[in-house]
């Protein structure tokens, strides 16, 4: 009954004497019956009152907590005072159930009885040192509820908060981040000024002299660093971007994008975008959210452009959206494609679809300059279209965008005026006469024809359309009044007495306005310049433009207004308010720690297997922790619990900040001193080093891998850093370690090592991508006559290349034949960047086999070649025989000619053949050459004017350190390093595989991040070839 | 936060009302009925509505309105996420989520509302933790309950509520220890007239099933056969993984939840490492002036590594203009619908040697303009173990158990949202 809505109520007495049943089932019921008539019957609800507060003493968790639910959920404000007293004995419960139900009645409470307030926020506060994960999403939710302005409750639990997010239920998460957004937005200092500045100032580059810019910039660089809360509110929230719940996803984009520096706001996109594979009401909002953010920031989401393409069995409001984000995204690179899409969907079913496209079309057009004459002829072509809906949709935009760009469309309002006759649709009509009548000049003989027309069917016509022809009228009586001055009287007298008032008062106003009479002489000498003065261009905007000033995210955003209860984010402080206040109170929070380490105990098994996000804070501000933490997390021991506990009430009782933000500056300023050191040292001698890594590399090799770790952390040395960095980085070490080591044949590469080995010991977590350095040939090193040994242990040597890639410079895998079209044989190629295997003139590629099929393949040899001339090619051994799921690494020669030209050959087998091409990137048609910085000059001195080519390009701010650069360039191609006595500026020398010339390449940076690209040659062609491939890697974030 | 909800039929009764906080009069569904009304077709009506005090957002499952009342504001994502659970776990409990399903059992609707939702903010949503709560119905249950006169409401709290693990239970106990793996991958593509993809990626997703009386914890390691990790795309998990592991070693550890779980979904859309399984050859036009039109549609494999297709049904959605069609199918049967205008026909399995075909006369209503656009073709398809991504799940560790296990994994492949533009 009350399912359906019906009055129960007269059973009142009857059900709740029922309320002391033994049963549960009829219990509960009894209670579900009494939270939704007790408001009616008050008197009679507190007979049930003493049965709740004995169960509130019960022994069972479950029923003291749901005897504190039905409790608080019987709205009778007598009994506020007992509520109270439930809810302060209940916060300090032991079961965490309970303490959760509390804090869902605190906002109960309030909302029966918001006098009570600070009472409730005092067992909030309380509440809130809570370290049950159980519980910190209800208290922040009723903290969100009774005082979300009193955000000093806050301070002292935010790391803590921070630290708990991932372990708290998912509903819980969402309430928590969005509560943090708006805390953070208060307490820390806004992240973008950064980005703020330099783009003003790149606008600004004309005006301001160098110096001037220079000394701003380093002011802006110098003054903004994140605050480390900051930083671990945004790196605690990141993998919650993989959560399962649209809500929490949503909620952590919401706020990378208020919270996050620019350039780290873009890794919500992707997930985002999977969000738009589940239901259509959670598309909606995503939709709608994306749209926000793509007019903002179109970079965000422009990798993701055909995500949003439409499908036919999209429910219109979806198709819409994705059209507005498609729109949103549409810039020179890609509209081409875009235009192609949008005509397919100008064609839909769905007319009222079909009219959005139009007016899509019409935004592109005047948004690049560059597609609208295109888009004006496609829409003109739709003219002809036999659905009026389109015919009238696509006038409006012609209309809109005509008036953008008046200047010699004639024909198109020709052949609108021609339309006039067919077209229903007033809008439309109305569109056209407007045209007309403010472009009556170019078209004076047709005008006062379609005048004609129209004041035949004036009294047919639709109120909009009428006020056009009036509008028409008046125009042409000024500028043509010989031709049309009768008809203009005419119409005036038809509008004089039509039924609209509206009408009937422009009819005369425009009648005093241009018709002469005595009276109004002043007013109408001006008649020509009111009416024919130029109007500005509508602009064509989105209609999410405005949405930004909501919160992402949040229900106001969704409808554009805002909601009860919605909490305006308040702007970034100009200055950060203190942060010590997040500092934990000693001696309490120590108290409560170790009463809450009591309670954990129980639960200790299970959770341990949570504590890893944790886990970084135990690995206190040493870096000998920090080489524990490393040990540990490899052999992924037990112990991890432990070392957590001791090492955080350490740092609680000792240390003002959290251990893990100490460590992480420290090892920055670590990492950057030994850096050099190491650089310094390891150029010197880096032959002598060589010799060494050879030697000691057989002796590892035969060393166990758990060895080698040890020793990782204790050595000092620069060469055997260099060895065991790069072994301790995967499990199976020690194959890798070995081959690597052996084919280390570039001084360039082993000076480079030790860093790899700082960058690993001092910074596991966050910074090992950013800071790997470069020339570690990874897979690249495998020789053939190692291949040969790694035969025998293909899945070993497999995994090795995949934790290798992971870690150093990926090497890039092209694919040769895909096991689709193989039947089942497939087959990758990679260069392996060594000179000399096959002769000189050869470039090296390594062709992995892999056979995927349940049987085995028998003969895998080079058949027919195809190569253009000039092009020569060393042959792979043929494979006699390759087991199921087994794979081989072979190795053959191709002597390229310095040109990019594919080589084409058959792929065979025992019986069938595949043709196959490989087309190598020009970065790998250059062999390393080693020279010095006087060396280096001298050459490019010689080769310079027409060997030149060079480039300025716009570095990303975060590529501009040395190693990035080197890592960068020479993952791209195969240059070596050429030691530079400048800071700025970055040389590299190689000489090309086939004719041995020359190729220089110097990168010099240059202020406001951009730098200039230099490259001679004597090969012109590849040169310019290669700065075009260059560009891309250095501007690339 | 969600103050009440309301479930309404396609015929717009309101069948069953709940309300978490002070009552809301059913009055405020008018504006939904409204909104309805506007929007046509029931897929268009907005999730989203906004009355003078309250805000509706609705969600539309089964044939059933979802329709929640809120008050004050709320991030719209979590309440649609939340009455998604809410129709999940009916679905869970009664087999179906459908209206005789939910008043047949209208006493544990009401029960299970209450747990899992307490004052407008979500209580209990884990499906294991409400088991324990509230035991779904059997035959079985009914008649020993009806005997005993015990309840289908369990009387101790679900261990799994306190634990950080809420997905699983604690002492559960099997007879065998049973853990069984699906790799399961969905194709979206669009093609275009040409039969060029214009867009295409893989949705995967490993849906994992097990039956294991004790903790202990699996390693997965997806090795992809190109050791290429940025294969795939973009990752989502079961909250029982542990992301460290994931992020460092590409290592998926866990301890498996209980009963059937999604452990983890990917997406690769680099496109040219989607192989599209099938193709299609169309011919439909409609002739100007006369009322008929033709249609000619030829299913037929592309590389398949000799897995077979199956399960091939494909589906379009024709112009309103169409009256009826005259087909013949070489293989398989076709049915039209003349009111929703729904073409389905169901292929089955696809033989190389003879390719299904589907030819025949559409006739149109006379005096109606021809229609301007070919409607596009949704082909669904089946193909049992492969994975068309290539990804294969290498082995699977288990820790804190001595026998070897028997490994077996299923793949399938199916289309997703598959699409041919004509």
């Amino acid at each position: 009954m009350i399912a359906k809505g019906k009055n129960a109520s007269e059973l009142f007495p009857a059900v709740v004497k029922n309320v002391a049943s033994k049963n549960i089932e009829i219990k509960k019921l009894v209670y579900v019956y009494l939270m939704r008539y007790a408001e009616e019957q008050q008197d009679l609800a507190l007979l049930s009152i003493s049965t709740f507060q004995r169960a509130l003493k019960d022994p069972n968790q479950l029923i003291r907590a749901s005897a504190l639910r039905v409790l608080s959920s019987i709205r009778v404000p007598i009994i506020v005072p007992i509520m109270m007293l439930a809810i302060k004995e209940a916060s300090s419960d032991l079961s965490p159930y309970v303490r959760k139900n509390a804090a869902h009645a605190i906002q109960k409470l309030y909302s029966l009885d918001p006098e009570q307030k600070e009472m409730l926020i005092e067992v909030i506060e309380k509440l809130l040192k809570d370290r049950s994960t159980l519980v910190a999403g209800s208290v922040v939710m009723a903290f969100e509820e009774v005082c979300p302005d009193r955000i000093d409750l806050i301070h002292k639990n935010y790391r803590k908060l921070c630290n708990l997010l991932v372990d708290v239920e998912e509903w819980g998460q969402v309430v928590i981040i969005h509560m943090l957004t708006r805390y953070a937005r208060t307490q820390f200092v806004s992240p973008w000024k950064d980005d703020d500045v330099v783009e003003e100032y790149s606008e600004n580059n004309f005006y301001e002299s160098d110096e001037e810019q220079k000394e701003k910039d380093r002011k802006v660089k110098h003054t903004y660093t994140m605050d480390p809360d900051h930083r671990l509110l945004l790196r605690n929230t990141k993998p919650l971007l993989q959560s399962r719940n649209a809500a929490v996803v949503m909620a952590v984009a919401q706020l990378y994008w208020h919270l996050a520096p620019k350039s780290e706001a873009g890794i919500v996109s992707k997930s985002l975008v999977r969000l738009l594979r589940s239901n259509r009401e959670v598309q909606y909002i995503v939709l709608q959210n994306i749209a926000t953010m793509s007019i903002q920031r179109k970079g965000m989401f422009e990798p993701y452009l055909k995500s949003f393409y439409v499908r036919s069995t999209d429910p219109t409001m979806i198709k819409t959206l994705k059209l507005e984000i498609l729109t949103n995204l549409a810039n020179e690179a890609n509209i081409s494609t875009l235009l192609r899409e949008f005509q397919t969907y100008v064609k839909s079913q769905d007319k009222q679809f079909a009219a959005a496209t139009i007016q899509a079309i019409g935004r592109c057009a005047t948004n690049i300059t560059e597609v609208t004459d295109t888009c004006l002829n496609g829409l003109v072509c739709l003219l002809s279209n036999r659905d009026e809906i389109v015919v009238a949709e696509s006038v409006v935009v012609i209309k809109k965008l005509l008036q953008t760009q008046p200047a010699h469309h004639g024909e198109i309002i020709k052949h609108m005026a021609k339309l006039l006759d067919n077209i229903t649709v007033p809008v439309a009509r109305a569109s056209i006469l407007w045209l007309i009548g403010e472009y009556c000049e170019r078209v004076p003989k047709i005008a006062p024809d379609v005048l004609r027309k129209t004041a035949k069917s004036f009294t047919n016509e639709d109120d909009l359309v009428k006020l056009q022809i009036l509008n028409l009228g008046a125009k042409l009586y000024l500028t043509n009044s010989k031709q049309t001055k009768l008809l203009t009287q005419y119409v005036l007298n038809l509008g004089k007495y039509d039924q609209s008032y509206d009408i009937r008062d422009r009819t005369r106003f425009i009648r005093q306005l241009i018709v002469p009479n005595e009276k109004s002489g002043a007013l109408s000498k001006y008649a020509k310049k009111i009416f024919l003065a130029q109007k500005p261009a509508p602009l064509l905007e989105s209609p999410f433009k405005d949405r930004d000033h909501f919160q992402l995210g949040t229900l106001s955003h969704t409808l554009n207004s805002r909601a009860t209860g919605y909490l305006e984010l308040s702007g970034w402080p100009e200055v950060a308010p203190d942060p010590s206040v997040r500092n934990v109170d000693i001696a309490k929070s120590a108290k409560e720690w170790t009463g809450f380490l009591g309670k954990t105990k129980k639960e200790k098994p299970t959770e341990k297997f949570y504590s890893e996000s944790e886990e970084e804070e135990g690995a206190s501000t040493t870096t000998s922790a920090s080489v524990v933490f490393i040990l540990e997390s490899e052999s992924g021991s037990e112990s991890e619990k432990e070392e957590k506990e001791e090492g955080s009430s350490d740092e609680s009782s000792g240390s003002s900040s959290s251990g893990e933000e100490s460590s992480d500056s420290e090892s920055d300023g670590k990492e950057s001193t030994a850096k050099k050191t190491s650089r310094t040292a390891d150029e010197s001698d880096s032959e002598d080093i060589k010799k060494k890594a050879k030697g000691i590399s057989k002796k590892r090799s035969t060393s166990s891998s758990s060895d080698v770790e040890t020793t990782s952390s204790e050595e000092s040395s620069a060469e055997s850093k260099s060895e065991s960095g790069s072994k301790s980085d995967s499990e199976s070490g020690k194959s890798r370690g070995a081959t690597s080591s052996k084919k280390e044949e570039k001084p360039v590469q082993d000076t480079k090592a030790p860093n790899k080995q700082d960058v690993f010991l001092l910074d596991l977590d966050d910074f090992c991508p950013v800071t790997t350095p470069v020339a570690v040939p990874t897979a690249a090193v495998l020789s053939p006559s190692l291949t040969a040994d790694l035969e025998g242990l293909s899945l070993s040597s497999s995994s090795v290349i995949d934790v290798t890639t992971q870690v150093s410079v990926p090497t890039k895998i092209h694919e040769l034949l895909h096991r689709m079209s193989g039947k089942g044989l497939a087959a990758h190629y990679h260069f392996s960047r060594q000179a000399g295997n096959f002769g000189d003139h050869m470039v090296s590629v390594q062709v992995t086999v892999t056979n995927t099929t349940d049987q085995k393949i028998e003969n895998i040899h080079i058949g027919e070649k195809k190569l253009p001339a000039g092009m020569r090619m060393h042959e792979f051994n043929p494979i006699d025989c390759l087991e199921p799921a087994g794979s081989i690494t072979v190795s053959m020669g191709i002597d390229f000619c310095d040109s990019t030209q594919m080589a084409s050959f058959q792929l065979c087998t025992k019986d069938d053949h595949f043709n196959v091409c490989i087309q190598p990137p020009v970065g790998e048609l250059l062999l390393p050459v080693t020279m010095s910085e006087k060396d280096f000059k001298k050459e490019q001195g010689m080769l310079t004017g027409m060997n030149e080519t060079s480039a300025t390009i716009a570095v990303a701010p975060q590529n501009s350190t040395r190693l990035l650069i080197i890592e960068r360039v020479v993952k791209a191609a195969n240059l070596g390093v050429v030691p530079s006595g400048q800071d700025n500026i970055h040389r590299f020398a190689a000489k090309t595989v086939h004719s041995g010339s020359l190729m220089l390449v110097t990168v010099e940076l240059k202020e406001s991040s951009t730098a200039q690209l230099i490259i001679n040659t004597e090969k012109t062609v590849i040169g310019s070839v290669l700065l075009r491939e260059l560009k891309p890697v250095l501007s690339q974030g | 936060m969600i103050h009440s909800l309301f479930l309404i039929n396609c015929s717009g009764d309101i069948f069953l009302e709940k309300h978490w906080k002070s009552v809301v009069s059913q009055s405020v569904c008018d504006y939904f009925f409204e909104a309805q009304e506007k929007a046509i077709d029931v897929e268009n009506v907005p999730p989203v509505i906004s009355t003078p005090h309250h805000y509706l957002i609705s969600i539309y499952r089964d044939k059933i309105f979802f329709v929640s009342v809120i008050q004050t504001e709320v991030p719209p994502l979590f309440v649609i996420e939340f009455l998604h659970r809410v129709a999940d776990t009916f679905q869970d409990y009664f087999g179906e989520c459908s209206e005789t399903a939910i008043k047949d059992n209208v006493v544990i609707v009401y029960e299970l509302l209450e747990e899992m939702l307490d004052n407008g903010f979500p209580l209990a949503t884990e499906s294991n933790i409400l088991k324990e709560l509230i035991k779904p119905p059997t035959i079985l249950r009914s008649v020993v309950n009806s005997i005993t006169g015990s309840s289908n409401v369990g009387d101790t709290l679900p261990t799994g509520q306190l634990s950080n693990i809420p997905w699983r239970r604690a002492g559960v106990k099997y007879t065998n220890n049973e853990a069984y793996f699906d790799v399961v991958e969905e194709i979206d593509a669009i093609i275009d007239k040409s039969g060029s993809t214009v867009f295409a990626e893989i949705q995967g997703l490993h849906v994992a099933s097990s039956n294991r009386s004790d903790l202990m914890r699996f390693h997965l390691p997806l090795c992809h056969y190109l050791q290429n990790p940025r294969l795939l795309d973009d990752v989502s998990f079961h909250p029982c993984i542990r992301f460290k592991r994931w992020e460092s070693e590409r290592v998926l550890s866990f301890i498996p939840p209980d009963g059937n779980f999604r452990l983890i979904s990917y997406r690769v859309s680099s496109q040219n490492l989607v192989a599209i399984p099938v193709y299609v050859k169309h011919m439909i036009s409609f002739k100007e002036n006369s009322s008929s039109g033709r249609f000619d549609v030829t299913i037929g494999p592309k590389q398949n590594m000799g897995k077979t297709v199956e399960g091939v049904v494909m589906t379009v959605h024709m112009p309103k203009a169409v009256l009826n069609m005259n087909l013949t199918a070489t293989q398989g049967s076709y049915t039209f619908d003349p009111v929703t205008k729904v073409l389905t026909w169901d292929v089955g399995k696809i033989t190389p040697q003879k390719l299904p075909n589907l030819k025949g006369i559409v006739n149109l209503q006379s005096g109606a303009p021809k229609p301007e656009e070919n409607p596009s073709l949704n082909i669904q398809f089946k193909i049992q173990q492969l994975a068309i991504s290539g990804l294969k799940v290498n082995r699977l560790d288990m820790y804190g158990e001595k026998y070897k296990p028997f490994k077996g994994v299923k793949y399938i492949t199916k289309a997703g949202k598959f699409q041919v533009r004509t």
